[in-house]
């Protein structure tokens, strides 16, 4: 297991986040398996996104990071020291909660200032870091307020300068933005990014939404079932996905169905009923004659009528549906053995555009898709 | 012509508000009739006869205030907190009720307090099943659970037959007619009423926030001190409330359990209306009334009634 290659080193002011190692965790409530045997590398200061659908396990884990859940099984590291044994209240890891979590008997101001009493923190001392992290969020002057006589962005706010007030070196956030309208949620995943750029703090990050994850993470990590299908950057996600379900997940995707027919040097030969032979790059681990999926991405298909370079497959079909969507056109094309493609044609001069009915040809260099 | 076309809409939209008006009026008038088969019931059944019987203590058995005279004539004092205070038999009914009810309250809250918790703390199917052993006092009437104390408490009852077999003691303990029997028996009959409001309010306190004070640095007490409790008071206040102004009133129980001294204000009502001298007993039970009222109007100015009635908002 390698640490992470983006170690980030922006300028820090809250001192460097911590290396978080889960090894082979498992979480077992029961017979249902909520975490299998998840293992992640958090480099210090990396921004580390869960992503997955509900129930795949992405609150169980933050969970067991923040001690309220024990694993049944593996150990997880915080800069090299096992935690099992450290009771959640001195794990110093802050958590932003999915609804927020503020205590709605106390001002913002108590809110803030509670972590920093618990330890013991003079009370100048204290009126002065809840004036600064206030400011930070950009909610200055809003000590007074009760929980309830905040929006929902600004209980946000709030729930972040309190988890964040007293510089854990670890943040988790469990779906922060969820129950923001979207203008919003987009406004506040960049305030979020800022900050963390200039705190370096290591940030695990939930959601369900792979637009969020995309834009905010260093690295993802694609949950399903418990188990994480895949872990890395935005782009080796969306360019290089390893299972179909990260491929569906992330992006729209098509497949073609078939059997790898034969390996030649780097590339594979799939026979797809009804469309001959496509070419992918070759995948380790699939063996000739074994069924696979051919995927490529919508907007990496070409529709065209003007000759087939080598490098690219090309397939034949029908346009069973257009949807013009102004910047585009998505066309769905019935092909020969009753396979779909979908594909995405930009409206400007020089692409030719179809209709209901049109035969169509279309093609995609060899390079843009994958086998799964 | 422009001024004019304005004039037009304002006159339209003082149409329209007029018409939501009238609306809303409507709408509160189908609330009305909800309200009214309960009502009147109330009035013709429960109003009526309350007024007609408190009234008599102006005017039976002659007009005056001569029934509230015996109350403020003072006889004797009592000693508290070192004081001597003047004060007659029947305001010593009254103090000895607020005493009962008092003690009554807080064994209640601190014996009911831990098992709302505890209740709140387990699932919500497993708290079901056991809100059950805490509903089935409810199901049994007053007087058999009085009796029943009366059999567990007597000079020859359970206790003092166990103790003189175990050699324990020589001769039985005087249980039953006292003090301690009173508020053995008011404390059981009460714990449902202060337990159940608590668990209301307890439930509905979100877990995620025990979870974020331990996250901030809270160990399980200061977790406990700083947010379950404050989060819990609404709950004690109107488990205390309830269970403070339902024992002001307490009868059977008093009655069977305790001794010549424990006699409380609705005791001392029943036995002036047995000895016919209503206008005397509907004195007291206006003061006991007024008693009640004050108190109540006492924790919601202090805590407000929201916060009485309302449950911990989160
Ligand atoms: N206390 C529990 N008892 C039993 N099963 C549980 C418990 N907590 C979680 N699970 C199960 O574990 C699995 C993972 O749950 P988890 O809350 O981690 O999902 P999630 O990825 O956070 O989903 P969501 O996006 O809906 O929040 C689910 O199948 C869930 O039913
Ligand atoms: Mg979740």
């Amino acid at each position: 297991m390698t640490v992470a290659a983006q170690v980030r080193t922006p300028e820090k002011i809250g001192g460097l986040g911590a290396r978080v190692l889960f090894d082979r965790i498992e979480k077992r409530y029961g017979p249902v398996i909520a975490v299998d045997e998840v293992s992640l590398d958090i480099a210090p200061g990396e921004f580390v996104t869960l992503l997955g659908p509900s129930g795949s396990g992405k609150t169980t884990s933050l969970m067991m990071l923040a001690g309220f859940e024990i694993p049944t099984a593996g150990e997880i590291y915080v800069d090299d020291d096992p935690i099992a044994a450290v009771p959640p209240y001195r794990r110093n890891i802050g958590m932003v909660f999915q609804n927020y979590a503020l205590f709605p008997h106390m001002t913002v101001g108590e809110n803030i200032a509670f972590p920093l009493q618990m330890r013991k923190i003079g009370r100048s001392e204290i009126a002065r870091q809840t004036r600064d992290v206030l400011e930070l969020v950009g909610l200055p002057g809003y000590e007074g307020r009760y929980p309830k006589q905040l929006s929902g962005g600004q209980q946000q706010r709030i729930a972040v300068a309190r988890a964040l007030v007293f510089n854990p070196r670890v943040l988790l956030m469990d779906e922060p933005l969820g129950a923001l309208d979207k203008q919003l949620r987009e406004h506040l995943q960049l305030e979020i990014k800022a900050l963390h750029d200039k705190l370096g703090v290591t940030i695990i990050y939930v959601t369900h939404d792979q637009e969020e994850a995309l834009v905010m993470s260093d690295r993802i990590a694609v949950m399903n079932n418990g188990r994480i299908e895949q872990c890395g950057g935005p782009t080796d996600l969306y360019d290089e996905p390893e299972t179909r379900f990260v491929a569906t997940f992330i992006g729209e995707s098509n497949f073609i169905d078939g059997v790898l027919a034969r390996a030649d040097g780097a590339i594979g030969y799939v026979e797809a009923p009804g469309l001959g032979s496509l070419r992918a790059p070759l995948k380790p681990g699939i063996a000739a004659g074994s069924p696979v999926a051919l995927t490529v991405r919508p907007e990496k298909i070409i529709a065209h009528d003007n000759g087939a370079s080598s490098h690219l497959n090309t397939v034949d079909g029908t346009v069973a549906d257009v949807v013009f969507v102004g910047e585009m056109r998505r066309y769905v094309v019935a092909l020969p053995g009753g396979q779909r493609l979908v594909l995405k044609a930009q409206n400007r001069s020089g692409v030719q555009s179809f209709n209901r009915g049109d035969a169509i040809r279309v093609g995609w260099s060899v390079d843009d898709c994958r086998l799964v | 012509m422009a001024a004019l076309t304005h004039d037009l809409q304002g006159a339209d939209r003082e149409g329209q508000v007029a018409r939501f008006q009238h609306l809303r009026r409507r709408e509160q008038w189908r609330y009305v009739l909800l309200l009214l088969p309960a009502v009147v019931f109330l009035i013709a059944f429960y109003g009526y006869p309350v007024a007609a019987m408190l009234t008599r203590a102006f005017y039976d058995p002659v007009p005056g205030l001569q029934n509230f005279e015996p109350l403020v004539t003072a006889r004797s004092t009592v000693e508290f907190l070192g004081l001597s205070i003047p004060m007659n038999a029947y305001i010593r009914v009254f103090w000895i009720t607020l005493q009962i009810a008092a003690v009554v309250t807080i064994v209640s809250l601190l014996l009911g307090y831990p098992v709302a918790y505890a209740l709140s703390s387990v699932s919500a199917s497993r708290a079901n099943l056991l809100m059950i052993f805490v509903l089935i006092p409810f199901w049994t009437s007053i007087l058999v659970r009085s009796y029943a104390w009366m059999v567990l408490l007597g000079k020859e009852g359970i206790i003092n037959e166990a103790l003189l077999a175990a050699g324990l003691r020589t001769e039985p303990l005087v249980l039953l007619n006292t003090r301690l029997a009173v508020y053995l028996g008011m404390i059981h009959i009460m714990l449902p009423f202060m337990i159940l409001p608590l668990y209301a309010v307890m439930r509905g306190i979100d877990r995620n926030l025990l979870r974020a004070a331990g996250n901030l640095g809270a160990p399980p007490s200061a977790v406990f001190r700083r947010i379950f409790l404050p989060l819990s008071l609404p709950g004690v206040a109107a488990g205390c409330l309830l269970v403070f102004i339902l024992s002001l009133g307490f009868y059977i129980t008093p009655a069977l359990l305790g001794g010549q001294k424990d006699v409380m204000v609705s005791m001392l009502i029943q036995q002036q209306i047995s000895l016919l001298k209503w206008g005397f007993g509907a004195a007291l039970a206006l003061v006991l009334l007024i008693l009640a009222l004050g108190i109540y109007a006492l924790f919601t100015r202090v805590l407000g009634v929201e916060r009485v009635f309302g449950s911990a908002r989160t």
